[in-house]
């Protein structure tokens, strides 16, 4: 590798920069806005000449948002751990079995994932109408736990293979049946596995709008980024861009601990020292 | 305690092929057996039939005076010991050796006392808090042990277990293994690819060859006696030497020399009527420097005249390597197979090299020509056909026979 040298640490500097402004430009223009006074929405200046905690008050104190942020949080964290589970074990099949149809499975189970969302709501629409599942908890859970178990059983699957064989032979030969040997010695060892699938997972539900929009109707199921849409401005005429932008930093704040808090946990290598190494 | 039958047992993989073919073997309370064999040729097969790992294909299994085919492993209560370790590594050393107590109820401080003193026989003690990355291959190999002899099992079961270690610590640990075995008395079988390992520590050693068991018995009958050319081969370091001979006029006939015959063989030759080749397996410590070997024993054996190539003195013994060039060559399907498994291109197989163990005493030189004497009662005789050793004969009937 070629010696670095200080024109190419300023070259690579600026490139990062650029990307990271990029990046974080928007997000911090919504701060911005979420901050500044309905009338001053459309005041081209960065920092708001006028500070109002208005936005939030309005959005904390109303129904119409609070109660789809609940549905946000458990919605999604009920779509998380049935997907994280049942990927699992879909995944530690895969892993460690031969069946016939495996590789059908696997493929199917890409197709899902490829799939253009907006193709499907159509006729989920219909499906959800017919079953009754329209505008409920459970109408938003099973296709979150539908589209997150493909990305799912692939991570996770490639974890299981990580683990050494021998590692179950041995909880055999421990006395344990084959449930205690994967909840006692398998699952522990893909912990980071599964804490990664669910961040994805969860963080796909939490940040879902198609599917959210499509499938409620009343703020009884509707979860946040959804709500945001139905906001009202103080008069028909206003635009409540203010509580929007107040609504959207509300809701980033949780993914943002999220990740900070599981990052360190999603590092793998904890299946060292279980062979010889 | 428990002793173990294995009655006509063999394996088929899914796929056809024949792993373990009409196993037959007897393992008596507290005896140490080892299974040794070249890479494939089903012991680590024949070992995961007995753990309950692998399905047995057909034939019975009979621990402990019960038919244990169709049981599972934890209900067979063995314990087993693995190449890799297979340490769990999310859990320390204590709780790695409590597993097996504490799935099954075990009370806590019963577990707890018995890691302890496990841990005590294993030098374990100071490490008994730490985590499998932590520890050294010796340590993890002594945790692997620990695991095993915590649960005070009626059978022990170790697949290579020390092939993992540096060369120094394989001894120092065989040594051990052999200690603890001793000291606990407990049913063992132990698979190992490694002849030394095999010579050193078994009580029984049953040699294995694509699937097919070649010869059970103490490490010296094996080494003495061998039924065949195969189990001749794999046992003895530095392997045994192979020439082509011919028997013939009275005599067995090679390039070292004319061997008198015993009288087994001139049975065998009649029988075959005139001449006929065999292969001739000679141990390097059967050859001596002729001028070492005292006067009333030079008639048990033949001198020669050779060249010497290479001398590698060990300070006990002296290795030397001599070329026999006008060899035609002896060639046998054991030997091949003997060969691909050692990596040596020629396992004295082409009879170009031999390799002989002198006294320290002696004065030979490399590249000298020097008088080499043979012993002519040690010299086996193989029929190139059969593998069959025509020198012990009798012997190959009683392989894999129940021990009494």
């Amino acid at each position: 590798m070629a010696a670095i040298t200080p024109a190419r640490r300023a070259g690579w500097t600026t490139a990062n920069f650029v990307v990271v402004a990029l990046a974080l430009i928007p997000v911090l223009w919504l701060v911005s806005l979420s901050f500044k006074t309905p009338t001053a929405v459309l005041d081209p200046s960065f920092i708001p000449s006028q500070w109002t905690w208005g936005n939030y008050s309005g959005i904390l104190t109303s129904s119409q948002f609070l109660r789809p942020l609940l549905n946000s949080i458990g919605i999604g964290i009920i779509s998380t751990v049935i997907a994280v589970l049942l990927a699992s074990m879909a995944a530690y099949a895969i892993a460690r079995l031969r069946f016939p149809g495996k590789s059908v499975l696997i493929g199917m189970a890409l197709l899902i994932a490829m799939f253009p969302l907006i193709a499907l709501v159509t006729p989920m629409f219909t499906i959800e109408r017919a079953l009754g599942l329209f505008n409920t908890w459970p109408g938003l859970i099973i296709p979150y736990v539908a589209f997150g178990l493909p990305l799912g059983i692939y991570i996770l699957s490639a974890f299981f293979r990580e683990i050494p064989w021998e590692l179950e032979k041995a909880a055999k030969m421990d006395g344990a049946t084959p449930f205690q040997a994967f909840m006692r010695v398998i699952a522990p060892l893909a912990a980071p596995g599964m804490v990664t699938t669910a961040i994805l997972v969860f963080l796909a539900c939490w940040n879902d709008f198609i599917l959210a929009i499509s499938f409620t109707s009343t703020i009884s199921s509707r979860t946040a980024p959804a709500a945001m849409e139905y906001f009202s401005g103080g008069s028909v005429f206003t635009v409540p861009t203010g509580p929007i932008a107040a609504a959207a930093v509300v809701i980033t704040i949780p993914i943002i601990i999220f990740v900070l808090f599981f990052q360190r946990r999603i590092v793998a290598g904890l299946t060292s020292g279980a062979v010889k190494g | 305690m428990a002793e173990i039958v294995l009655d006509h047992i063999s394996k088929r993989f899914p796929d056809g092929s024949l792993a373990v073919n009409d196993f037959n073997l007897s393992i008596g309370d507290g005896e140490f057996v080892i299974l040794v064999g070249p890479s494939g040729c089903g012991k680590s097969t024949t070992l995961n039939m007995i753990a309950g790992l692998e399905d047995i294909s057909s034939g019975k299994l009979i621990i402990g005076g019960a038919v244990a085919n169709n049981k599972s492993p934890k209900d067979r209560d063995i314990a087993m010991v693995f190449q890799s370790y297979a340490l769990y590594p999310h859990m320390t050393v204590r709780e790695n050796m409590g597993f097996a107590l504490k799935l099954a109820k075990t009370p806590k401080d019963v577990i707890n006392t018995k890691v302890e003193e496990a841990a005590r026989i294993l030098d374990l003690t100071q490490h008994l808090d730490r985590k499998p990355a932590n520890l050294s291959g010796g340590q993890r190999q002594r945790v692997a042990m620990g695991r095993a002899i915590v649960r005070a099992p009626s059978v022990f079961l170790m697949d290579e277990p020390l092939s993992n270690l540096d060369a120094k610590l394989r001894v120092q640990m065989r040594t051990e293994v052999s200690r603890i075995q001793r000291r606990l008395g407990t049913t063992t079988v132990y698979v190992t690819h490694d002849q030394t390992e095999a010579m050193t520590l078994g009580d029984r050693v049953a040699v294995m060859r694509s699937g097919l068991l070649q010869q059970v018995g103490s490490p010296k009958e094996l080494y003495d006696r061998p039924d065949n050319l195969f189990v001749a081969g794999f046992i003895g370091s530095p392997a045994m030497n192979f020439l082509s001979g011919t028997l013939e006029e009275g005599k067995l006939r090679t390039n070292l020399g004319d061997f008198p015959l015993t009288d087994r063989l001139r049975q065998e030759v009649e029988r075959a009527k005139g001449g006929r080749t065999v292969i001739v397996g000679v141990r390097p410590e059967n050859f001596e420097d002729a001028s070492l070997v005292q006067a009333d024993v030079r008639g048990h054996g033949i001198t020669f005249r050779a060249t010497i190539d290479v001398v590698e003195s060990m300070g006990s013994d002296v290795f030397v390597y001599l070329t026999q060039g006008r060899e035609s060559g002896v060639t046998a399907a054991e030997l091949e197979e003997l060969a691909q498994d050692s990596g040596r291109a020629d396992t004295g197989g082409s009879g170009s090299t031999i390799v002989a163990r002198l006294d320290a005493a002696t004065q030979v030189r490399e590249g000298g020509e020097a008088e080499l004497w043979v012993d002519a009662r040690a010299v086996h005789v193989f029929d190139p056909a059969t593998g069959r050793n025509l020198t012990v004969g009798a012997a190959a009937d009683t392989a894999g026979s129940p021990v009494t």
